[in-house]
């Protein structure tokens, strides 16, 4: 495996004399105990965007009273979160209730590994990369349909498959549009993906075909992480809380943080292939390679703000037009435009610099 | 390193399976089924070959698990529990199971394997090439054939899906 981390340098001084293989146990613990924390404190920060942007809409102004702008709010819920008692129904089944919050966390942590946020803060590139993310997204869904089956509730059951038939319906869309952007990258490989992206980012590069794509991505990311407009697996006016009705205390928190999560690396992959990923625009601070976090990071707030910005604009859509949006329009829709950029790569028609 | 990562491998999944055939609660086994197949996936990562991995982990974790989730979820209620066949059934189960272990084995251990030392990874490309290739060694033929068959499956899918239509437009006795 290659993870290239210059992790094992600034080891304490008694694992510097140890054996390689123990090092490079070590490391791998070191780098997987990192992403934990970059996923906890995204997710918790990203909860607390999303209640600001919110109240924002809304003319509130949301929470400010913890810390500066509210800033520890979110840290002080998960601590009650934490501190709540942990219920369930009484004939559940208790081994795949406990299960299901572990398969939505680890896919997600799973694919914040191939993301790279700079050119040296990447810690598993792997040559199937984009596949690689869409492989591991399609299990998620395992750990909502396991949770609403297994809570013994009406509600959660409902909210479970139709989160499933979401989830399946939409990850083609994704596939394809991402597909799309293949085309012209002629690689799976994330960082080099973003070494073709030094000629223009790819937005600019696929013009007409790559905003098609990149349209179809989001709203197809959007359903796929079960938000607003696209979030009948919650759907509070019909369902209760849908599939996690039953879950209660920290449970509940892994599904909460896991969506944002989701919703992060969504955000993140279409920065990766659209808009350069950590290169800054045209090139200005190419001499200060560390500054990649900050234009990384940056790309992906503005897209989760997007994100944010349809949940609280449009009204939720009923099951019948999710799946005729998705089937009748996004679908063929993707497959014209794969054409499309196919016939543009293949005539030359690419803007580059 | 590899070994011991490739042994707790082989260990959870002969474990899993195990649980998989014996478990009486069906989402149970499958969940287990799953648990396998990840592994599986786990061992192409082992040995580096990532494509073959993720496809494993697409298709079946993502595809065919996913599927059978939805129809256990459809027919099976949170409290039944699986019968549990009689004897007769359960040894003829066992003798049929043994004589195919003893197919398996016999067929792995008189087969010789040559050990490859290649380090080279397989990319997607060497994969597309070969598969769209009409020369020696290409998979142009099987490919097209494949495309037919799913061509052929999926519009079986859709006429069988329709149905006929309950109300015929040009009866107008009703």
């Amino acid at each position: 495996m290659n993870i290239v981390f210059g992790m094992t340098y600034i080891l304490p001084w008694p694992l510097s004399i140890a054996s390689e293989g123990t090092l490079s146990i070590v490391e791998m613990v070191v780098i997987a105990l990192v992403y934990l924390g970059i996923f906890s404190v995204a997710g918790l920060f990203l909860v607390l965007m999303e209640r600001r942007v919110a109240a924002w809409f809304q003319l509130r102004i949301g929470p400010n009273r913890v810390g500066f702008q509210g800033l520890l709010q979110t840290m002080a819920d998960a601590l009650k979160l934490v501190s709540k008692e942990l219920t369930g129904t009484v004939k559940s089944d208790k081994f795949l209730y406990n299960l299901a919050p572990y398969f939505v966390i680890v896919t997600a942590l799973m694919a914040l590994a191939v993301i790279p946020f700079t050119k040296d803060f990447h810690a598993f590139d792997i040559n199937i990369g984009i596949f690689f993310l869409i492989a591991v997204s399609s299990i998620g869904v395992i750990g909502v349909l396991l949770g609403g089956w297994s809570s013994n509730n009406k509600f959660a059951l409902i909210g479970a498959m139709r989160s499933g038939v979401q989830t399946i319906s939409y990850e083609l869309s994704i596939g394809l549009s991402l597909l799309t952007m293949i085309l012209i990258t002629g690689t799976l490989q994330l960082s080099e993906i973003i070494e073709v992206q030094k000629n223009g980012w790819l937005i600019v590069q696929g013009h007409i075909p790559a905003i098609i794509a990149f349209m179809i991505y989001m709203i197809a990311g959007t359903a796929e992480t079960n938000r607003a407009p696209f979030d009948m697996v919650e759907a509070e006016s019909e369902l209760g809380a849908g599939f996690h009705t039953e879950y209660s205390g920290m449970k509940f928190a892994y599904f909460f943080l896991a969506e944002f999560i989701n919703m992060f690396i969504i955000a993140a992959i279409a920065t990766t292939i659209f808009f350069g990923g950590w290169l800054s625009p045209f090139g200005i601070t190419e001499s200060i390679p560390w500054l990649g976090v900050f234009w990384f990071l940056l790309k992906t707030l503005v897209l989760v703000f997007l994100m944010m910005w349809f949940r609280w604009t449009f009204p939720r859509l009923r099951v019948d037009q999710l799946l005729t949006l998705e089937w009748k329009y996004l679908l063929p829709l993707n497959l014209m435009n794969i054409v499309l950029m196919a016939l543009m790569v293949w005539g030359g028609l690419l803007i580059r610099f | 390193m590899e070994k011991i990562i490739f042994y707790s491998l082989a260990l959870i999944m002969i474990v899993f399976a195990i649980a998989s055939v014996i478990s009486r609660k069906m989402l149970r086994s499958v969940i287990y089924l799953l648990f396998v197949l990840a592994g599986i996936a786990g061992i192409y990562f082992l040995i580096d070959y990532n494509f073959l991995a993720a496809i494993q982990l697409t298709i079946y974790a993502g595809g065919i698990i996913v599927l059978i989730i939805f129809s256990v979820l459809l027919v099976h209620h949170i409290e039944l529990e699986l019968a549990i066949p009689k004897i007769s059934k359960q040894i003829i189960t066992v003798l049929g199971c043994l004589i195919g272990l003893g197919v398996f084995l016999v067929t792995i251990y008189g087969h010789e394997f040559n050990v490859i030392e290649n380090n080279n990874t397989t990319t997607t490309a060497e994969i597309g090439t070969l598969l769209l290739s009409y020369e020696t060694g290409g998979f142009i033929l099987p490919f097209e054939v494949v495309s037919v068959l799913l061509l052929a499956a999926m519009i079986g899918a859709i006429v069988i899906a329709k149905g006929k239509k309950l109300i015929d437009k040009n009866d107008e006795t009703i």
